[in-house]
């Protein structure tokens, strides 16, 4: 069986619901940065796939940014939620709700 | 000097006044009590306008008008607005009139309002109107000029009710801006008509199209522009909020109620004259409702007794005669008369704050030591006051002399050309003429009447004000009799700016010359059949008849009035009966509108509309209103503070935007 | 592409994106300086000196005709320098309203004032983008600077759960936004902007381009915060420094707002998208207007009146009329001055010692003639968010809803007008508070207004400069609607950028 390019983008479509769901349901602040991460390369993947099969070399490019920006996203991001741990000992997103309504 | 630098500063100085005046008080407290500064600014601001007005009119070149354009201001489809001012003959006499008057009555009011703890406040308003009522007669279209037809009211609201504690005022306020709302919209309802009939709304599109717009519709504008004039000009049926506008501080009447907003009517019919002249249905209205106006508001004046009443009616009737020009075609005679009466009526008004000002010394010393209290404007508690202010007295005899009609004062040319003019377009044919030229006729007499009456009562007799033995009143200071001079002086020779057409052949009617059409004027005439021989004759009898009634009704009051004002007054009362009491009940105008128009409304809505109001309009407001709130807070829910919650949301929309696009 | 010379067009692209390059640079001398200077006092000056050179040079730029640089990455011409000069502005007068807030909030720190010219960057860059990978990098730029600033105040709980939540919402949308990029660049097989439809019609693969959009909004319109994914800018508005909040909510949404427009008006063809606009522009306009009037927090109130701003500048995206682009380019202006100079009030006002993230709008009462300044700016503001005439808030109005009505739009203008009607009552609620209460009403407000900081001179100047911008906006639309119309009046549909 051949390995056609809508298979990885199904793979990427599915690894990018994954990453969604965990978003959603996980309730670990450090797991939904990670689940963010997962659909970031979830699009990687697509982006790869494409740029092979048309033969193009934009979508390559975007895919070394983004790896670039995922690495700042995470700088900034695990920053932050140190910076909150400190304050509540605790990654527990459903224990920050200052601000509501 | 460059026109458009020019025009900039004529607008942006009294609005800089303002600023000036009204805003930085507010931030610097120790300003507000610093009158002479405030009070030097204010008048400044209109004086250096005046002057540039000055030059502009003197750098003029009669019949080439100069149309200041300094940007598009509103751009919307068709419609095309440009913040452009007019600078020609008609808008320069007007600019001379409001900046000249405005300026002496500023200066006038820093004596006037000295000590008033909101002292800033009035020069701030009176800047702004200022800047309004050039922006009305500068304009270049009807919008320029319909902003400052807006702001003239507006600000005329705010001096009404300028003393706001007192509830009184308040209402006056209110009820001069609620009439005037009436004629605003008349007006609104005419410039959508002209915009949909011609495309444009700038004078030079109206005045030149005007002439081609179907008759009923023609009709229609010109009536509805005309309802608009009643309004601001205060002609029946919505004179009403004049008299009651007298609550305002008196040199507010004087600029606002007497020289400048009220005749902005005139000014928009002379400016639209072309149109108007097209639809002479219309100027039969014009003219019959003026000197209805006149005669009614004149008779209403004989029967007052507080002097800024007396001065008030006087104004509605001597708009009624200016709209008697109108009415016949006469609009230049119109502006000649609103320059004229500008100066009379400015000076009166003055005058009678000067007393008024004398009287409140008055009546505080009598509440002090009799614990009595007199009202400081009612002429039955003054008389004899010649004595004490001889400067008021002497301005204010000039001034009602010229009111009166007596030759050769400005009054008499003014009003003598406004009578030969209905005269003259009656024997040209047109039947309604005559009515206005015998009314007018009257109205003289009663004019010459009740102003000397009110001379009379108030500076000669017996000093009929408690303790007049003890108590006198002390002449204003000079910032209030120096404009009292001026402009009496320029009631004396102002009217010889239109010098009747027997005098050389109508050659020397400088103010026909520079307006008129013929004469490559903005201000349009009818054509009259060329008169035959011997009409010079019958001009000369017009002329000496004027001068008779005017001579005859001062003489008459003069007799009657100058030893022993009130036994006359309740003479007249006896003998008249209900007549006087008709006057003295102002016609009942008020008691009118009240049963016809206030209380119906009231007791339909207290009986029919309650019911309704209460059940379903509040209920519907008060629904919409609690329902908002509600869903406000039961939406605010939807705001866990939870971030999985707004992730879901995000979520969800991505599903909802991605669903429309694809099934769109 | 020839490889051998590809430098040749260097300086070209230099002189062409010079302000971007200066703003860029000077932020990197800002991380040196304070380096070895830390928090040096000169260091805000130099950004605004940089920013404020900036901005004279685009305003030389205005009447370019439109081109690229950078081998077609970025947009250079008139509406580039439009956006440019939006952004710049924003972020001058937001800089000089922070310098007294941060030190009175003790945060003055060198390193923020860089980061906001970093963003700035990002933002000029996103407002300017011809291809998707330009878009992604600004848009990413821009955001993570926002995330830092947000979080600014590290000690203090509010602010560091604002920019948890910021950031986590925010890199979850650009998840989607990403994949949306993904999926054009499949279906069409460019990311430049321009050649998109070109790309369109030669493939076939229709729905991975609609879903492609769909996705690519979804990023774009969290960024703008429209109704339902607002949802983390109330929280974020509250807990962010408050004049750092008039910086996010104003430049960012101009240059996230332009960037739309771009691929709206570039690369896709209008007849699915309309719809989905006008439907988001309804929610967020009825959403953002309907829970302000509960708020109680002026802050918050605000986030909820940014949201419904943004409702009003999609409805003129969402008639899809170069006049409703026009329009919204105009609204953008006249909305980033006002929604600054209110911000700057609040920052001003702020007595609670935590950004004023709990103090109420009763606690206020009375303060107007207390603080004259505050107070009489403040009704300007306010009258200019309604939509008064002759302020300049009313003629964005007229701008963007005009174009709707002449699109066939007429129920969405109406829904707007309606919600603009509400927006009244909690506009001008500030003001009644501010002028006609007096502090004696309020039991906490007699306490803490006593705690309110002067009012510095270069605050002041912003204020009355935002002042004078609104009247003069109000008073001459003319001149800057003509110029954002003429962006778009040339040839073709893809702004004559096509050779």
């Amino acid at each position: 069986m051949e390995i056609t390019l809508n298979w990885y983008l199904s793979l990427s479509a599915v690894l990018f619901v994954i990453g969604v769901l965990g978003v959603l349901m996980r309730r670990n602040a450090i797991v939904i940065l990670m689940s963010v991460e997962l659909m970031l390369n979830a699009v990687n993947l697509t982006l790869v796939a494409l740029s092979q099969a048309m033969g193009d070399v934009a979508g390559q490019i975007l895919v070394f940014f983004v790896m670039a920006v995922a690495a700042a996203e995470a700088a900034i991001g695990l920053a932050i939620i140190i910076a909150l741990f400190r304050k509540k000992v605790t990654v527990d997103v459903n224990e920050f709700h200052l601000f509501k309504y | 000097m460059d026109a458009a630098l020019l025009v900039q500063l004529i607008l942006l100085l009294p609005l800089a006044g303002a600023v000036f005046n009204g805003i930085l008080p507010l931030f610097l407290p120790a300003l507000r009590t610093r009158e002479p500064l405030i009070g030097a600014v204010a008048t400044a601001v209109v004086a250096i306008p005046f002057v540039l007005v000055l030059i502009l009119f003197l750098g003029y070149e009669p019949g080439q008008p100069v149309i200041v354009d300094f940007f598009p201001w509103i751009v919307a489809g068709d419609l095309e607005v440009h913040f452009a001012y007019r600078i020609d003959e008609l808008s320069l006499v007007m600019g001379l009139i409001v900046t000249g008057v405005g300026a002496l009555i500023h200066l006038y009011a820093v004596g006037y309002m000295h000590g008033d703890s909101g002292f800033w406040r009035f020069f701030a308003y009176l800047n702004l109107f200022i800047f309004a009522m050039l922006n009305l007669v500068l304009g270049d279209n009807m919008v320029v000029l319909f902003l400052g037809w807006e702001g003239v009211g507006v600000c005329s609201y705010l001096l009404i009710g300028f003393w706001y504690t007192n509830l009184k005022n308040s209402a006056a306020a209110n009820k001069a801006f609620i009439v005037n709302r009436i004629g605003d919209f008349a007006f609104l309802v005419a410039m959508f008509l002209l915009f949909r009939e011609l495309g444009g709304l700038d004078f030079t599109t109206i005045t030149e199209g005007g002439g081609a717009i179907p008759e009923a519709t023609l009709n229609w504008i010109v009536l509805l522009l005309f309802i608009g004039a009643t309004g601001k000009s205060a002609q029946i049926p919505l004179f009403v909020w004049l008299p009651d506008a007298m609550a305002g501080p008196t040199p507010v009447s004087a600029l606002i109620h007497a020289a400048t907003m009220v005749t902005s009517g005139l000014y928009l019919l002379a400016r639209l004259s072309p149109v108007v002249l097209a639809a002479p249905d219309i100027m039969v209205v014009i003219a019959v409702v003026a000197a209805l106006t006149a005669i009614m508001a004149a008779s209403i004046a004989i029967a007052q007794n507080d002097i800024k009443k007396v001065l008030a009616y006087s104004t509605v009737s001597q708009l009624g005669y200016m709209f008697m020009a109108a009415g016949v075609g006469a609009f230049f005679v119109a502006i000649f008369h609103v320059m004229t009466h500008a100066f009379f009526k400015a000076c009166l008004f003055l005058g009678s704050g000067s007393v008024i000002h004398a009287m409140h010394h008055v009546e505080h010393e009598v509440e002090h030591k009799t614990g009595k209290h007199i009202d400081p404007q009612d002429m039955r508690t003054m008389g004899g006051l010649k004595k004490y202010m001889p400067a008021t007295s002497r301005t204010y005899f000039i001034a009602m002399l010229a009111i009166a009609g007596i030759p050769p004062l400005a009054g008499f040319f003014s009003k003598d050309e406004i009578l030969f003019k209905a005269f003259e377009y009656g024997y040209d044919g047109h039947a309604y003429a005559w009515f206005v030229w015998i009314v007018g006729l009257l109205t003289a007499v009663l004019t010459a009447f009740y102003m000397a009456r009110s001379y009379y009562l108030t500076f000669e007799g017996e000093e009929r004000w408690p303790l007049a033995d003890q108590v006198h009143p002390h002449e204003s200071p000079w910032t209030m009799t120096v404009p009292l001079w001026v402009l009496a002086g320029l009631s004396v020779v102002g009217g010889f700016l239109g010098l009747p057409g027997v005098i050389a052949h109508g050659e020397w009617n400088l103010i026909h010359h520079w307006l008129g059409e013929p004469y490559g004027g903005p201000v349009a005439e009818p054509v009259l059949a060329p008169h035959g021989e011997g009409f010079l004759a019958i001009e000369w009898g017009l002329i000496l008849l004027g001068a008779g009634i005017a001579f005859a009704g001062w003489l008459f009051a003069r007799a009657k009035y100058r030893t022993d004002g009130l036994a006359y007054d309740a003479h007249l009362r006896a003998k008249l009966g209900g007549l006087y009491r008709a006057w003295e009940g102002k016609y009942y105008w008020d008691e009118l509108y009240d049963r016809l128009v206030v209380r119906p409304l009231m007791r339909f809505s207290e009986r029919g509309l309650a019911a309704f109001d209460r059940y379903v309009v509040d209920g519907a407001v008060n629904g919409v209103a609690a329902l908002t709130a509600g869903i406000s807070r039961g939406l605010r829910y939807m705001q866990t503070g939870i971030v999985q919650n707004y992730a879901l949301a995000i979520v969800f929309g991505a599903l909802l935007v991605i669903s429309l696009i694809l099934f769109a | 592409m020839d490889l051998t010379n590809i430098y040749a067009s260097l300086p070209a692209d230099l002189v062409a994106t010079f302000s971007m390059v200066l703003v860029a640079l000077v932020a990197l001398a800002l991380v040196v300086w304070d380096a070895f200077r830390n928090n040096a006092p000169g260091i805000p000056w130099a950004g605004v000196v940089a920013l404020g050179v900036a901005i004279v040079w685009e305003l030389f730029a205005l009447g370019d005709a439109p081109g690229t640089a950078w081998y077609g990455m970025v947009r250079t011409g008139g509406f580039a320098a439009f956006v440019n000069i939006v952004v710049l502005i924003g972020a001058l007068l937001s800089i000089i309203l922070s310098v007294p807030y941060l030190r009175e909030i003790r945060h003055a720190h060198g390193e923020v004032y860089a980061i906001i010219l970093f963003a700035t960057v990002g933002m000029m860059l996103l407002g300017t983008a011809n291809n998707l990978v330009a878009v992604f990098v600004g848009l990413e730029t821009m955001s993570i600077s926002l995330y830092i600033l947000t979080g600014l105040v590290r000690e203090d709980e509010g602010a560091t759960e604002s920019a948890l939540k910021y950031f986590l919402l925010g890199a979850f949308s650009t998840g989607f936004f990403l994949y949306g990029i993904a999926l054009l660049y499949g279906a069409t097989g460019t990311m430049d902007l321009a050649r998109m439809s070109e790309g369109l019609a030669a493939g076939e693969n229709l729905v991975m381009f609609w879903a492609g959009v769909g996705l690519l909004l979804v990023g774009f319109l969290f960024k703008v915060s429209a109704a339902p994914f607002h949802m983390w800018t109330p929280d974020v508005y509250q807990g962010a420094p408050t004049t750092l909040t008039a910086y996010m909510s104003t430049a960012t949404k101009a240059a996230t707002f332009a960037s739309l427009i771009l691929v709206l008006y570039a690369a896709l063809p209008p007849e699915r998208w309309t719809m989905v606009l006008a439907v988001i522009a309804v929610l967020t306009m009825v959403v953002g207007n309907v829970l302000a009037i509960a708020q109680q927090n002026v802050k918050r109130m605000l986030a909820y009146s940014s949201i419904a701003h943004a409702g009003y500048v999609l409805v003129g995206l969402a008639a899809g009329t170069p006049a409703g682009y026009a329009g919204a380019l105009f609204y953008l202006l006249v909305y980033s001055i006002m929604n600054i100079g209110a911000f700057g009030v609040m920052a001003l006002l702020e007595w609670d010692g935590k950004e004023g993230q709990t103090q109420t709008l009763n606690s206020l009462a009375g303060i107007g003639p207390r603080k004259p300044l505050l107070g009489a700016t403040m009704v300007v503001f306010m009258f200019a968010l309604v939509g008064f005439p002759p302020l300049g808030g009313f003629w964005g109005k007229v701008a963007v809803f005009a174009p709707a009505v002449e699109a066939g739009l007429t129920w969405l203008v109406i829904v707007g007008v309606l919600a603009s009607a509400v927006s009244a009552y909690y506009y001008l609620r500030v003001l009644y508070v501010f002028w006609m209460r007096s502090p004696e009403d309020e039991p906490e407000a007699a306490a803490v207004q006593d705690r309110v900081f002067a009012v510095p001179v270069t605050s002041a100047a912003v204020l009355i400069v935002c002042v004078v911008l609104l009247l003069y906006f109000g008073v001459r639309p003319g001149g800057i609607l003509e110029t954002t119309a003429s962006f778009f009046a040339g040839p073709g549909a893809s702004m004559a950028l096509l050779p």
